[in-house]
């Protein structure tokens, strides 16, 4: 099988997935740990990943309890080498087999340090993993369709009890957004990507991670507005982060190649203290664009761009990384405990 | 950091096993990091071979014992405002507790940088440790820190045996092990509590996975894991013993975050501010875990770590000790990015170590808790088969890889029980199993190895297994390739030669490609260039270099080959960049200096291979090759590559190979009227014990082919001959044997030097204090030489002169010489540089390889050098790791054993040997000296030195023959009877509880070993942590320096003090 980019290139390999071709943006990924999670993360739907670290599927895959959603959400996966062999207590089955029954294609064998130069100096790039190269190749963007109304739940569902109610927006959000959420005396709401919450009961809302461009989740942008109306603690991730900033009136713009690792350093404008962040994001809130209200709260140490929002005076607060982690560092899962403790605070 | 003008930097002292080469690049980085802010720096180091030490580098430096009266009066001297203590190993780092307990550090005002001493404290008092992990509910493996024999009982019977014994403020676990009787336990007790007040039992945690991770913090707390890495072996093998990779492998996401966030936990509520190493057992089944240790410092594991990653963990913990915050500083590597995050690799590391214990007889060839190994070797690559059979190649021990092995070797007859009891070849045992086809499950359950990994070993062995024999065909070389295959392996397989299949190789179009370690996986472009290479990839990360010159490293540490190469190498990189080329290193050992990534152009951390110096320079095109400043790998290399077509700098090696080989040589030496000890080459062992008799006994024995033991002899009659060759020794027509004539009481003498198109340009002459039979790498050296006659000095700089004519060398070379009433003979003559460089560099204040590598590039290096006449005198001691090599006889051998070295200056002779001994661990005595000596000569030469002894009231005991001859000649002592009589008062009872300081025990021979009462003394020294001398010269020499030095205060001068030239 083969990966073609858009610009011609060709990556060959052997495929360990399943017999289909599959089109998308080809993207790279930096962690060294967590091909499961990073799968199963909505946001890499209409996704092609390549994965830098050239060892993949040795632990094998868990039960389906430790996915970040019920299934396979990236559309295809290159690697530099497949471990046929896997080795795990939690191991259920190989990765392979994973992506057979998941019906989504994968390749071995690729020069991946080749393929993830070209895609930093050339930025992503539409690509095709396929068994031959034909003339009417298409290549299709995945960023032309709303993405984020694919992988989003189709109706509410309520998880937990108690007297503090949590909206959770669903624009594709991992499971460990919820499970983060998640303790005694909280009910999380978890509503589809365009749901009208406003005149529901809740204490606070999270607007979740998700593919695609965020400027496509016009409904989404329209219920985050009302709900600022309300003046109710919200908390933005990843996507969320950026629909805040558009519901805020900034704008956003597409990375060159995006952030999709674990070691991106981050640093509070606050404390100036810097944590190692799990990222996975093609766009990203242009600073300059930003009210006056809004201050940036995290820049990525790096290439200096907005990790994080909050409002001058609101409870309004969002981080372009993942503080749920899975895959990669849990050095911010503080955030969450903050974010519930501005909301006891403000009920009381 | 303001205030701080001034910072001590305390060094690690000779290398030992435990504390290898790897803090030179600590203290490497941590000079240049502090140098940076303008800060002087002050280093005591008495390691002279380091790079450390040079003139370039610290501001002011002391070759001086690392022990708390030393640096006591280096800080009166220095007032230094500030100390570091975390980057010279655990000697620093107990120095530098002494310092503070003692209250010197604050009598005199000097801050600890870094991280705080009470932080210190916490993790290396195993009760403190686990008492602040027990605050943050951070599990640690149950324990008990007990202070005698009847505590270390009651706790083992608590906890349920097995437990683990291990002495607390040990460096690499010396004096661990696994105990599984009461009775085993007691006896284990007797000798831990020798050398450590404290003595831990624990949990036995064997078979859980061991897993490391590598800390940084600041002050205001930020914290990342630099680097984490699995060892292959489980628990119960030390990780200096455990082939290790990095990253984890087979640890999932919530296993690797689950622990990196107790590690950041840990680390924060300790409070370390710069570098550490947090160590796990993790279950494998359950997912449950406990804290093994943290070593508050840099450590082998750092340096490991920051060869892996490309990281420099040492830079950065420097600069966090001066008070900067992570954000501040920049990644060295891409130099844009922030060194504030955690390295993505986007490729495989694994490190292998190297054992050297044949070359000790008796020692136990097993692997355990406590570390044995004298070095290590680390292989990157895109695959886990590919990097394993690197690492393989890389260790020099006569493998090809993991399977394919020309070497009959390397096959093990009883595998299972060599996998189940784990030894140094334990690896050689699994291919052995695989390729008999026991089953990965099998191999599992008897070595806890994860499966994961001996899949992957398998994968090699049933591809060896099934590749044609014939007819190779473009995927069958690929796939061999990709899986780490040498050309020689594939040859092997299939009876074809190394040049046959790289010709076919080529032909296929099959190479390989070059990539770079870059920190972040390719997400951001990297200005340094260090390089692997793979055959997992289809492009090249760089362009070819310019203008450049390869220099080929030492390869992995071992006896006999140490840092000195490496300081060499470096010298030979910084001379060949200030003359204006691109330097390319080429290493495969991450505890040097010469791979570190600002020290050449190019680094290329590989193979010291034919296959891989040629892949090399194939794409590199360089002016030339640099093959004699690493020691023998390189030059070992010399003549393959230049009979293919690579560029030799220096003297040819044809002329190298003339003095390479034996018959070659010693034509050449009777061609210019030089003599040399009589040999002869044998071929069966009745041919070799007729000319033996010929020769007469004494005769030093030389195999070419050795199957266990040590590889060379002195034989003192038939008997032990025979038993030496019958025991270690295959002799065919193909591997003859050399026996030459010995020569007893003679002295050893040695030129290095540099000479430029054949003609002489600088050479030191050093002599041994040990007379002929203890190897030179053993012997105890001074310059200038003290004992020789000029006449000898004149004879000896001319027989250099007409070797290095005849040879037409440009470039270092080594003479070593016999010397016996003035009459010299040439034993050995190595074209390249040798261990002694650094030492003869240093104390002449020349560096000969700066002026060797000027001669190769062909500059005009002629000039006055004043070698001979200096107005100070450098001894050079051996460091010995005996405590290590349980079973080791310590006794100078012709065979090297010492692991380092260390040296230092004095005004007179007695001065630079005193301090130079004490530099090497050894301790002055107070009163009890017990003497055993063994032969009438012995004694008879010793007594003036004893008469020394008595006077100056110490209480001497000896050994029934020695005790008589002593009071006969009225020096009074003890008498104590001999294991053997087995009457009291006994020689047994006397070590164990007699408070001896010091024990004087010299064997018949230089290599006896039949006396088991003398074994057993010696070895019992050793033990017990008792200072012991075995060789008759050096200590008639200690005890007339000792007297001499009597109510002297030992002189504290820098280097620059003694040598006014540099």
């Amino acid at each position: 099988m083969k990966l073609i980019l858009k610009d011609g290139t060709v990556f060959e390999g052997k495929s360990f997935g399943a017999p289909v071709g599959a089109d998308g943006e080809v993207v790279f990924n930096t962690g060294m740990v967590g091909y499961v999670e990073t799968l199963s993360d909505p946001s890499y739907a209409g996704q092609i990943i390549v994965l830098t670290y050239p060892l993949v599927g040795n632990y094998g895959v868990p039960d389906r309890k430790f996915f970040e959603s019920a299934k396979i959400q990236a559309a295809g996966l290159v690697v530099a080498e497949y471990s046929e062999n896997y080795s795990h207590s939690k191991a259920l089955e190989s990765l392979s087999d994973w992506l057979k029954s998941s019906g989504v294609p994968a390749i071995t064998g690729a020069d991946t340090r080749a393929l993830t130069k070209k895609l930093r100096e050339h930025g992503v790039m539409l690509g095709v993993l396929s068994e031959s190269i034909t003339k009417k190749t298409k290549f299709v963007d995945p960023n032309q369709e709303n993405l984020v109304a694919k992988v989003s739940i189709k109706k509410p569902q309520t998880y937990g009890s108690g007297p503090t109610t949590i909206i959770l927006v669903d624009c594709g959000a991992k499971e460990n957004i919820l499970r983060s959420l998640m303790r005694p005396g909280i009910k999380v709401v978890r509503v589809p990507w365009n749901y009208d919450f406003s005149n529901d009961k809740f204490d606070g809302v999270v607007i979740s991670n998700g593919p695609g461009d965020p400027n496509m989740c016009v409904e989404s942008i329209s219920n985050i507005k009302r709900a600022m109306i309300l003046n109710k603690p919200i908390l933005g991730i990843c996507l969320g982060t950026q629909l805040m900033a558009l519901a805020g009136g900034g704008s956003t713009y597409k990375l060159k190649y995006g952030h999709r690792s674990q070691n991106q350093p981050c640093i509070n404008s606050e404390t100036k203290r810097c944590y190692i962040t799990s990222q996975n994001h093609g766009y990203a809130v242009d600073a300059k664009s930003l009210p006056h209200d809004w201050d940036v709260w995290f820049t990525n140490a790096n290439d200096g761009s907005v990790e994080g929002i909050k409002h001058k005076t609101k409870p309004w607060r969002a981080v372009q990384f993942h503080p749920e982690a899975s895959p990669g560092p849990t050095d911010t899962a503080w955030i969450f405990e903050r974010f519930i403790q501005d909301l006891i605070a403000k009920k009381i | 950091m303001k205030n701080i003008k001034k910072v001590l930097l305390l060094g690690s002292g000779g290398l030992k096993i435990g504390q290898a080469g790897e803090f030179d690049y600590s203290g490497t980085q941590a000079i240049k990091a502090i140098k940076e802010e303008g800060i002087r720096v002050v280093l005591i180091n008495p390691n002279i071979a380091t790079v450390q030490t040079d003139e370039n580098l610290a501001d002011t430096v002391y070759f001086l014992p690392l022990t708390l009266q030393f640096a006591t009066q280096v800080i009166k001297k220095e007032k230094p405002d500030a100390i570091l203590l975390g980057f010279g190993g655990q000697t620093a780092l107990n120095l530098g507790l002494e310092l503070e307990e003692k209250g010197i550090l604050a009598k005199h005002k000097v801050r600890v940088l870094g991280t705080p001493i009470s932080v210190i404290r916490d993790t290396e008092d195993r009760d403190m440790f686990i008492k602040r992990l027990q605050e943050i509910g951070v599990k640690t493996a149950r324990s008990s820190a007990t202070r005698s024999i009847a505590e270390a009982r009651k706790a083992a019977e608590k906890i349920g045996y097995p437990v683990m014994l291990r002495a607390g403020f040990a460096l690499g676990g010396l004096g661990s092990g696994i105990v599984r009787t009461e009775k085993e336990l007691t006896k284990r007790l007797d000798e831990v509590f020798h050398s450590s007040p404290q003595v831990l039992i624990e949990e036995d945690l064997s078979g859980w996975k061991e897993v490391e991770y590598e800390i940084v913090r600041d002050r205001v707390d930020n914290c990342i894991s630099v680097c984490n890495m699995e060892n292959i072996d489980p628990m119960g093998v030390h990780t200096g013993e455990s082939i290790v990779v990095a990253p984890s492998q087979t640890l999932s996401n919530e296993e690797y975050h689950r622990l990196r966030e107790i590690a950041i936990k840990t680390i924060r509520h300790l409070g370390v501010v710069g570098e550490c190493n947090i160590q796990y057992a993790l279950q494998p089944k359950t997912g449950d875990y406990r804290v093994i240790e943290v070593n508050a410092r840099l450590s082998r594991s750092s340096a490991l770590a920051s060869k892996a990653t490309g990281y420099p963990l040492a830079f950065i913990a420097a600069k966090l000790s001066l008070g900067y915050t992570l954000p501040e500083l920049k990644n060295s590597v891409t130099k844009t990015t922030t060194a504030c995050f955690e390295p993505s690799l986007d490729y495989i590391v694994l490190k292998m170590p190297r054992w050297d214990l044949t070359k000790f007889e008796n020692a136990i060839t097993q692997i355990g808790t406590e570390m044995k190994s004298v070095g290590e070797v680390m292989a990157i690559g895109r695959s886990f088969e590919e990097v394993l059979q690197k690492a393989i190649r890389m260790l020099s021990i006569g493998a090809d890889g993991f399977t394919a092995n020309k070497n009959g070797n390397f096959r093990i007859p009883n595998y299972m029980s060599e996998i189940r009891v784990p030894t140094t070849r334990r690896f050689f045992a699994i291919a052995e199993a695989l390729s008999r086809g026991v089953n990965v499950k099998k191999i599992s359950s008897a070595s806890d190895i994860d499966p994961w990994f001996l899949e992957k070993m398998r994968n090699i062995v049933e591809f060896a297994k099934k590749l044609p024999r014939s007819d190779l065909g473009r995927k069958d070389i690929l796939s061999a390739k990709k899986l780490g295959f040498s050309d020689i392996q594939i040859a092997t397989l299939t009876k074809s030669t190394e040049d046959k299949i790289r010709k076919e190789r080529h032909a296929l179009g099959i190479l390989p490609v070059i990539k770079q370690i870059d920190t972040l996986a390719g997400e951001f472009p990297a200005k340094t260039n260090y390089l692997y290479v793979t055959y997992n990839g289809t492009e090249t990360d760089v362009a070819r270099g310019k203008n450049s010159v390869i220099v080929l490293g030492s390869g992995p540490y071992c006896i006999g080959s140490s840092v000195e190469f490496d300081w060499s190498c470096v010298q030979a990189l910084n001379a060949l960049s200030k003359n204006g080329y691109e330097t390319i290193m080429i290493n495969s050992n991450p505890e040097t200096v010469s791979t570190d990534y600002d020290m050449s152009s190019r680094l290329y951390f590989e193979e010291l291979s034919l296959e891989r110096v040629l892949d090399i320079y194939e794409f590199e095109k360089p002016r030339g090759i640099v093959i004699s400043t690493g020691g023998q790998i390189p030059n070992n290399l010399a003549l393959p590559l230049h009979k293919r077509g690579v560029k030799i700098l220096g003297t040819k090696p044809e002329d190298i190979d003339r003095a390479e080989d034996r018959h070659t040589f010693s034509k050449l030496l009777d061609q210019l009227v030089i003599d040399q000890p009589a040999w002869v080459e044998l071929t069966t062992l009745k041919e070799a014990a007729l000319a033996a008799t010929r020769l007469e006994y004494p005769v030093l024995v030389r195999p070419s082919y050795v199957l266990s033991g040590s590889a060379m002899s002195v034989a003192y009659d038939e008997e032990s001959l025979v038993r030496f060759l019958k025991k270690a020794v295959d002799i065919s027509a193909e591997h003859p044997v050399v026996i030459s004539k010995f020569i007893d009481n003679a002295r050893e003498i040695e030129i290095d030097g540099v000479a430029s198109r054949g003609k002489l340009v600088i050479y030191a002459i050093t002599e041994h204090v040990e007379n002929a039979g203890t190897h030179s790498g053993d012997a105890t050296v001074v310059l200038p030489a003290q004992r020789t006659y000029m006449e000898t000095i004149r004879r000896a700089k001319q027989i250099t002169k007409s070797i290095a004519k005849e040879l037409k060398i440009t470039g270092p070379f080594n003479i070593q010489f016999l010397a016996k009433d003035n009459h010299l003979q040439v034993i050995e003559c190595n074209v390249r540089s040798s261990r002694s460089f650094p030492f003869v560099s240093k104390v002449t204040g020349y560096n000969f390889i700066d002026i060797a590598t000027r001669a190769m590039l062909g500059k005009d290096v002629s000039g006055e050098y004043k070698t001979l006449e200096l107005d100070h005198i450098a001894v050079k001691s051996p460091q010995f790791s005996y405590s290590r090599i349980k079973g080791a006889d310590p006794v100078s051998n012709v065979e090297m054993a010492s692991t380092g070295e260390v040296a230092c200056f004095g005004d007179s002779f007695a001065e630079a040997l005193i301090k130079a001994m004490l530099a090497s661990g050894f301790r002055l005595p107070k009163k009890n000296i017990l003497i055993s000596l063994s032969k009438e000569e012995n004694r008879v030469k010793m007594l003036p030195a004893f008469r020394e002894l008595a006077k100056m009231k110490f209480k001497l005991f000896a050994t029934e023959d020695t005790a008589n001859f002593m009071n006969e000649n009225g020096v009074k002592c003890d008498r104590v009877f001999k294991i053997s009589t087995k009457k009291e008062p006994g020689v047994l009872g006397l070590i164990e509880k007699g408070n001896l300081d010091l024990i004087i025990n010299i064997p018949t021979r230089a290599s006896d070993l039949e006396s088991k009462d003398g074994y057993t003394i010696r070895r019992m020294a050793v033990d017990l942590n008792i200072p012991l001398i075995t060789n008759r010269q050096l200590a008639e020499s200690f005890i007339m320096a000792f007297a001499e030095s009597q109510g002297n205060v030992p002189k504290l001068k820098s280097v620059r003090q003694y040598v006014d030239n540099i």
